[in-house]
């Protein structure tokens, strides 16, 4: 295995594009390490990313967003007032990946392009509408968070492409966001089903919202029709009871050994409800 | 396979080592240096065994390669006692008896060392949660929360 470490993002890409074996990206390392422990992939180029200068920082974008440099962990998120501030949903997303010692390490653009369908920092990004910077060897393309992942430990990248940073857009006024999971247990375990939703009010109404599930299909899901089930509402039992139905219709969900199939089509829409009152709350500025 | 020299600071030496990429940090640990305290457990980042601070945060050392370390500064259990003097939450460990077979112990101490660094007055809660990384097949627990909230009052008695 031969390790790389490219001072800018053109020469991370140039390595890959050039490379004839199996390659990999390293931020965080904590899927990629326990890959190659496993013997599940054994690269022939290696290419550690966190030479590259602003990988570890967290920017304010020139319209209010948010910039995540690839490198940036959980820890780090997790202490950022302004970003909770403004995203508490995708803070809080990530923080729920793994042990204290995993979010030393684990990025926001590691949990994307392991391509889990479960991986808790996804949905949401996707809800929030975040987009990420690619670099690959015909320039820089920005896309859609939810256009990444393509199945289970896939993403649509191509080859000599990657993830340079991931940017979220601008808040705004009266607008919140919130995730949820469900697990067996209290920590330290991976989604059953997972919910983001993001919101705005105008008063009590809802004028815009995403709804994004996770862990419920081969992907990632941005269900549209969830968030048109709310939107226009002001999320009286009605409206959640539309929401849950539209989540439930939208999961399509395997069974496994974490839960059924019948199990996650009903929780999806449980979490649903759940988490768009969260997101509801904190967009009237109540602390939930 | 084309060893990568590194230099790093261990418990505030500096120190030199030739590293295969494909090594962990926590193989260099005990491998080059001859530093054992640091356990390897699963190896994939699930046990909390291996925990060591890397540049003042708690990692995993079986997550993060030995090349990884260039330029950097790695605490280990190893640098925890003051020469002789053990460092309180070692005492209060000894204390309540929270240990068994000792596999754990290094990595909890040096996560609990972290937790009372960044939260001196933890509730048990959280400290539990905090500790969530770091598995323990002898004690079920609760002698090692005991022993951390000891040291942690004890601790702020210290400084107050």
């Amino acid at each position: 295995m031969r390790y790389h470490s490219p001072t800018d993002f053109a020469s991370a890409s140039a390595l890959a594009a050039g490379a004839s074996g199996v390659t990999r990206f390293l931020s965080g390392g904590t899927d990629v390490l326990v890959q190659m422990r496993a013997g599940m992939v054994l690269p022939d180029d290696l290419i550690d990313l966190k030479k590259i200068p602003g990988v570890s920082d967290i920017t304010q974008t020139a319209g209010g967003g948010w910039r995540i440099g690839v490198a940036v962990p959980g820890i780090v998120l997790g202490a950022h007032e302004g970003l909770k501030a403004d995203w508490p949903g995708v803070v809080e997303g990530m923080n729920l990946v793994g042990s204290t010692q995993v979010q030393g390490r684990a990025t926001l653009t590691g949990n994307l392009c392991n391509g889990s369908p479960a991986a808790d920092s996804v949905p949401g990004l996707v809800a929030a509408g975040a987009v990420v910077e690619i670099t690959g060897p015909t320039g820089v393309r920005t896309v859609a968070v939810e256009a990444i992942p393509a199945g289970p430990g896939k993403t649509t990248l191509a080859k000599g492409e990657l993830i340079s940073a991931i940017v979220l857009p601008a808040r705004g006024d009266n607008a919140g966001d919130a995730y949820l999971r469900f697990i067996p247990r209290t920590e330290m375990d991976i989604a059953v089903v997972g919910c983001a939703v993001s919101l705005r009010l105008s008063g009590d109404t809802i004028t815009e919202a995403r709804v994004a599930l996770g862990a419920v299909a081969p992907t990632v899901l941005l269900v549209s029709a969830a968030a048109d089930a709310i939107i226009g509402t002001t999320l009286d039992d009605a409206a959640l009871d539309a929401l849950a139905a539209a989540a439930s219709a939208a999961a399509n969900p395997i069974t496994d050994k974490r839960g059924t199939k019948e199990f996650r089509v009903e929780i999806a829409g449980v979490l649903a409800k759940r988490a768009a009152k969260i997101a509801f709350a904190r967009a009237k500025g109540e602390t939930a | 396979m084309t060893k990568v020299h590194v230099t790093t600071t261990v418990n505030g030496d500096t120190v030199e080592f030739l590293a295969d990429p494909r090594e962990t940090l926590l193989d260099c640990l005990r491998d080059h240096m001859g530093l054992t305290g640091s356990k390897e457990g699963c190896g994939t980042g699930d046990c909390g065994a291996c925990s060591v601070e890397l540049d003042g945060t708690l990692v995993c050392s079986c997550l993060v390669l030995g090349v990884e370390a260039e330029g950097k500064t790695v605490s280990t259990i190893e640098g925890m006692a003051n020469g002789s003097e053990l460092h309180p939450l070692q005492r209060k460990f000894i204390e309540h008896a929270a240990l068994q077979c000792g596999f754990c112990t290094p990595g909890i101490l040096v996560a609990a060392r972290k937790l009372l660094e960044v939260n001196p007055d933890p509730t048990e809660e959280e400290t539990r949660y905090w500790l969530a990384g770091n598995l323990c097949r002898c004690t079920g627990y609760d002698k090692i929360i005991r022993a951390v909230l000891d040291a942690a009052a004890e601790m702020r008695q210290e400084v107050a």
